[in-house]
Order: C-alpha cells, then structure tokens, then sequence
C-alpha cells in the first residue's frame, strides 16, 4: 500500500508540476500616471472653455456643465495621487483605471469639441444639433419623466425578454434532446423564427386586447428565437462519449438532460441570450413608439414631436445605458456560471 | 476504499457485430468467444480499428450486440450498469466539473452522493489527485486527467473494469507510470479487468492472458498465457518470446 502511494505521489509531481498555478513575481512600482495627469488638466481647461468663454446664445446650465467638468478633473486629479506608484497588474482595477487614460484624455477633448461647434460658435444648425449643457438640463429639470420612462420601460422589457428566454431555452433543450420534438418543432422554427418580431406587430395588438400584452409577447418572441436555436445547437453538439460516461455510471436520462446536455450547452445558451438581449430593446423601442403610451421610445417619439432634440438624445443615452448595462450584467453572470471555461470574451 | 471483492466472471459467447455503413452491413465482430474468470485481467490486443472497442461497448451494455450473447456472473446483460465500468481513452471528463465533482458523477448519479463522500475523496487520494480535488479538468496534465477518470472509475467500485486504450494518448513517461499503478492497483482490488490495446509490450506486462484479434472482422487469433510473476519487467526473456509470437500472429514477425 505504502509503496502504491508513494509511486503514485511521485509520478503525480513528475507531471504535476508544471502545470500548477503560475510563478509569482514581484512587480517592480510603476510611474506616476501621466495619462491621468493629462487628463485631469484636460478636463479642468474644458471647465475653463465652458465658463469663460461665452456662449452663442442663451443657454441654462452652461456654470453647472463647466462644474462638472472641473469635478471630473478634479477626482481623476486624487485618483493620481491615491494610486501613486503602487504596483498593480494589468487586470486589476487600477491597471484598468491607468489603462484607461487615453480614453478620459479623448473625452475631455471630444466635450471641447463639441462645446465649441455648438454653444459657443453655433457652426450646427440649431434645432438638431443640441450644446451639451442643454442635454445636461434635460436631466436636471425633467428627471422624473425621464425616470418613470425609464421605469416603464423596464418593466416591460424584463417580464418580455426573461419570458422568451425561459421559453427558449426549454424548447431548445426540448428539441436538442427529443427527435420527436424536433421533427415537429424544427421546420416551425425555421420558418418564422428569421421573421422580425416587429413584422408581428399589427397581428399582436389585434390578437392581445391591452398594449402592454402584445409588446410583451412581441419582446418575448424577439428573445425566444435565438435562444431557442442556440439552446438547440449547444445540446446537440454534445459528444456522444459525455452521455456514454454518465449511463455506465446508472444515470436516468432526466440526470443526462440536467447534469450533462444542459451545463454542455451552456456556452451556446449565453450566446443567444445575448443576441436576444439586442432583439428584445430593439422591440421594445418599436412598441413604444407605436401603441404603448410609455417608456423611453415613446419619450423619444414625444420628444422629436415637440422638436425637443435635447429631450431626445437624453433619452438616447440613457438607453444607451440601459442596454449596455444589461449586457454587462448578462456578461458578469455568463462568468460567473461559465468560470471553468478559458479564454471568454470579456466585455 | 476498494473493497477486495471478487470479481465478474464474464462469458462472451459467439458474439457477433455488424454496423451498418451507408445501408451496408460492415461486420466488426465475427464470432468472438472467450471466457474472463473473476479477478483476471484479460488484454484484448489486435489493430486498431479491428473492433476490439466495440466488444467493450458490448459488455459494458452501451450497445446491443447483434447476436451471441454476454454473460456476467451467469447472468445475460440488460443494459448499463455501475458494476461495469469503461475507462475510455479520453478521460472525457465534463469540463465545467471540478475534478472531485468529475469523480462523483456516478454516486451523484445514482443519488448516492452523501454516503459515498469519503470513498470519492479515497478514489482522489488513491490516484495522487487529493490536492487538485478542486481544479478543473483544462488546469491538468494529461496524465493528471487520466487518473482523474480513473479515480471517476473506481468510485463505483466496479466488478469488471474495461480499458479502452487508455493510456494510448499519453507520453511514454507518464504512460509507463501509469502502467505499474494500474497494475498495482488491480493486484489489490481483484476486480475483474478488460484491457483493450493495441501496445503488445503493455498487454504483456499488464495481463494474465492476452487474446489476438485479427484484422476486422475481428476474430480471435489466439489465447496466450502471461505467466510471468509481478511485479513484471519489460526486458523479461519470457516477455520478449512472447512478444516475438504476437508479432508474428500479426503478420509483423520482421518487426520483432
């Protein structure tokens, strides 16, 4: 026995070795952040620019842009001196926060920039072209509308889209696994899943009898397609040897679908969740515009009505926001569920 | 953690076996008859491709042969069963497990995964894995993955272990370690082994009796008795003449 475990050790570390975690080495204290310096004098001149120079017309909120800009530069400003010349890796946050220099630098300039063509010499033409301060005032002034439109539109997107998700998701474990649900769920698929979602519309508002029901299936519908057929692929490029370990082993085919199809396909299900995620904003903005009295689509519809364009682009980043925000936290859970697998894109 | 019980006894009678290829019946199996008694280890040897995994995937109860018949302990198989388990030439183990979890697939399986806790973390230790319980599978060397689904194996404590070539896809390092391990470690658990390969050196070092296939269909060609004492030595003269004979049953005599 004694001999068994010490030939099994041995031959262990023999190959055991190089593969165990990498060597550690002592990182050697870095430069000042330059980029940060120039970038919080950057943004201190355009706090300047904004409030020195004056504007072309009489616009609001010009002091409280230039505020903000003199506190960005400010707080990148403690962020030099706090980070100093500690050590710090590539992935860890103060080498994300130094690795991102270039672009607050860019920022800066870009608000210069357009500060200039707008507010201060009026090159754009007016109406459709808005001075930064102006989208900054939408903000301060018609906050609650912004936000409730937000929260309307949260509310109908998340029911929409976790809804043809988990649909989805079930039918393209349904058809991965069983030929007969294939056979039958295949060609139906095939022919109206390409079809844009918006194509349903007329039917969907004829069909539900409330505005909300038919924006929720149209939503529902844009994120069911591709993770129906993504859940699908994943379950059916599962090696036949995964399946050939598990039943020598006594394991009941709902452990198969659970604990071997699904946790295979899981790389292919977050795929189409993530496509799904883009269809299903992409409707909701449509519904919005067209039969929901609500939400952002319809602040953005409103707004264009009036010729508020400062209302509008308001409403554009905020959405811009949103989305992203949502497939960061698609992302941050994929890693979190996905951690055994290398190389995942990050975002 | 092996408990030292005796092994299957497994009777393969006239086995037959044909896949069908393109609406073609291609025979892989032709008659294959032969007899393991309980605790010996058996080498199936003969060229790749010849059909020896098949016969495996036959007992083991993945696939029904088409006829002939396989009998363990007298008793004709049904299907799958954690007595009977593969050990496949890739470790095939589920990359989102952790290597102890990779091992409790079978108790997890069979919902047994409370009461076989400590047998999982002994089939670990046994296969030198104890401190890489929770890496997973791509973290690993390819020795290292190997004994992870050994260990996977032997968590079911099986009556019959098949081995379908798997030490094929190792270096020759890792390879002749782990040939003395197996060896070892069949000496002490006395189940029944079923070693597909087709290394003539490892067939002889490892078993009591190497069966010859031919080329597919395979047939058996013949039944050689290894009666060299273990542990065994590849240099061995017994070994050597022996080796010479396979060959020749190979239509590789030149090659001895």
């Amino acid at each position: 026995m004694n001999s068994i475990a010490h030939r099994i050790g041995s031959a262990n570390r023999l190959d055991g070795a190089a593969s165990a975690a990498g060597f550690a080495r002592p990182s050697p204290p870095l430069p000042v952040w330059a980029g940060g310096v120039v970038a919080a004098l950057v943004w201190l001149a355009a706090a300047g620019l904004t409030h020195w120079l004056p504007d072309d017309d009489d616009l609001g909120r010009t002091d409280l842009l230039a505020l903000a800009a003199a506190a960005i530069g400010v707080v990148i400003l403690a962020a030099v001196v706090a980070v100093g010349r500690r050590p710090a890796r590539r992935e860890s946050r103060i080498g994300q926060l130094r690795a991102a220099g270039p672009w607050l630098v860019a920022l800066a300039l870009g608000l210069v920039a357009w500060e200039l063509v707008t507010a201060k010499y009026a090159v754009l033409p007016r109406p459709f072209f808005v001075a930064p301060q102006s989208i900054l005032e939408v903000f301060t002034d018609d906050w609650a509308r912004l936000g409730e439109s937000v929260l309307r539109s949260l509310l109908l997107v998340v029911p929409g889209y976790l809804l043809g998700a988990a649909i989805g998701f079930l039918t393209g474990v349904a058809m991965g696994w069983s030929r007969f649900v294939g056979y039958w769920v295949h060609p139906v698929i095939r022919l109206i899943g390409p079809l844009p979602a918006t194509a349903w519309l007329p039917v969907a508002f004829f069909a539900f009898s409330s505005s909300r029901g038919a924006s929720t299936f149209l939503i529902a519908l844009a994120s069911f397609f591709p993770v129906a057929v993504l859940t699908w692929s994943g379950v059916s490029a599962v090696g036949k040897s995964y399946y050939d370990v598990a039943r020598t082993m006594g394991a009941s085919p709902w452990f198969l679908v659970r604990k071997v199809a699904v946790p295979a396909a899981m790389p292919s299900v977050f795929v189409g969740l993530f496509m799904g995620l883009g269809a299903s904003f992409s409707v909701l903005v449509v519904a919005e515009m067209m039969g929901v009295r609500a939400g952002l689509g319809w602040y953005m519809q409103w707004a264009q009505g009036w010729a508020s364009y400062g209302n509008m682009y308001a409403a554009l980043l905020v959405l811009a926001a949103l989305c992203s925000g949502a497939v960061t936290l698609l992302f941050r859970l994929r890693d979190r569920l996905l951690s055994w697998q290398k190389g995942l894109v990050r975002w | 953690m092996v408990s030292g019980k005796r092994g299957f006894r497994l009777e393969v009678r006239g086995v037959r076996h044909a896949f069908e290829l393109r609406g073609q019946d291609l025979p892989v199996l032709e008659d294959v008859d032969f007899v393991a008694e309980p605790g010996e280890f058996v080498a199936l040897l003969g060229p790749s491709g010849c059909g020896k995994s098949t016969l495996l995937r036959l007992v083991a109860g993945l696939e029904p042969s088409s006829e002939g018949s396989i009998l363990v302990d007298g008793q004709p198989i049904t299907g799958t069963d954690p007595s009977r388990i593969i050990m496949f030439q890739d470790p095939t183990l589920y990359p989102w497990r952790t290597v102890r979890a990779n091992a409790a697939v079978g108790p997890e399986a069979r919902g047994t995964l409370k009461r076989d806790a400590a047998r999982i973390d002994a089939a670990l230790a046994l296969v030198g894995l104890a401190d890489f319980a929770a890496a997973y599978p791509h973290e690993l060397s390819g020795g290292m993955a190997q004994r992870a689904s050994l260990a996977r194996a032997l968590v079911n404590d099986p009556h019959l272990l098949m081995l379908d070539e798997p030490l094929g896809k190792l270096d020759s390092l890792t390879r002749l370690a782990m040939q003395r391990e197996l060896s070892a470690l069949w000496q002490r658990a006395g189940f029944t082994a079923l070693l597909v390969t087709h290394d003539v050196e490892e067939a002889l070092l490892l078993a009591d009796r190497v069966l010859v296939l031919s080329d597919r269909p395979a047939r058996i060609l013949a039944d050689l008795r290894v009666e060299t004492p273990r542990p065994r030595r590849r240099d061995d003269p017994r070994l050597v003449a022996l080796r010479s004979e396979v060959l020749g049953l190979l239509g590789l005599a030149e090659a001895a």
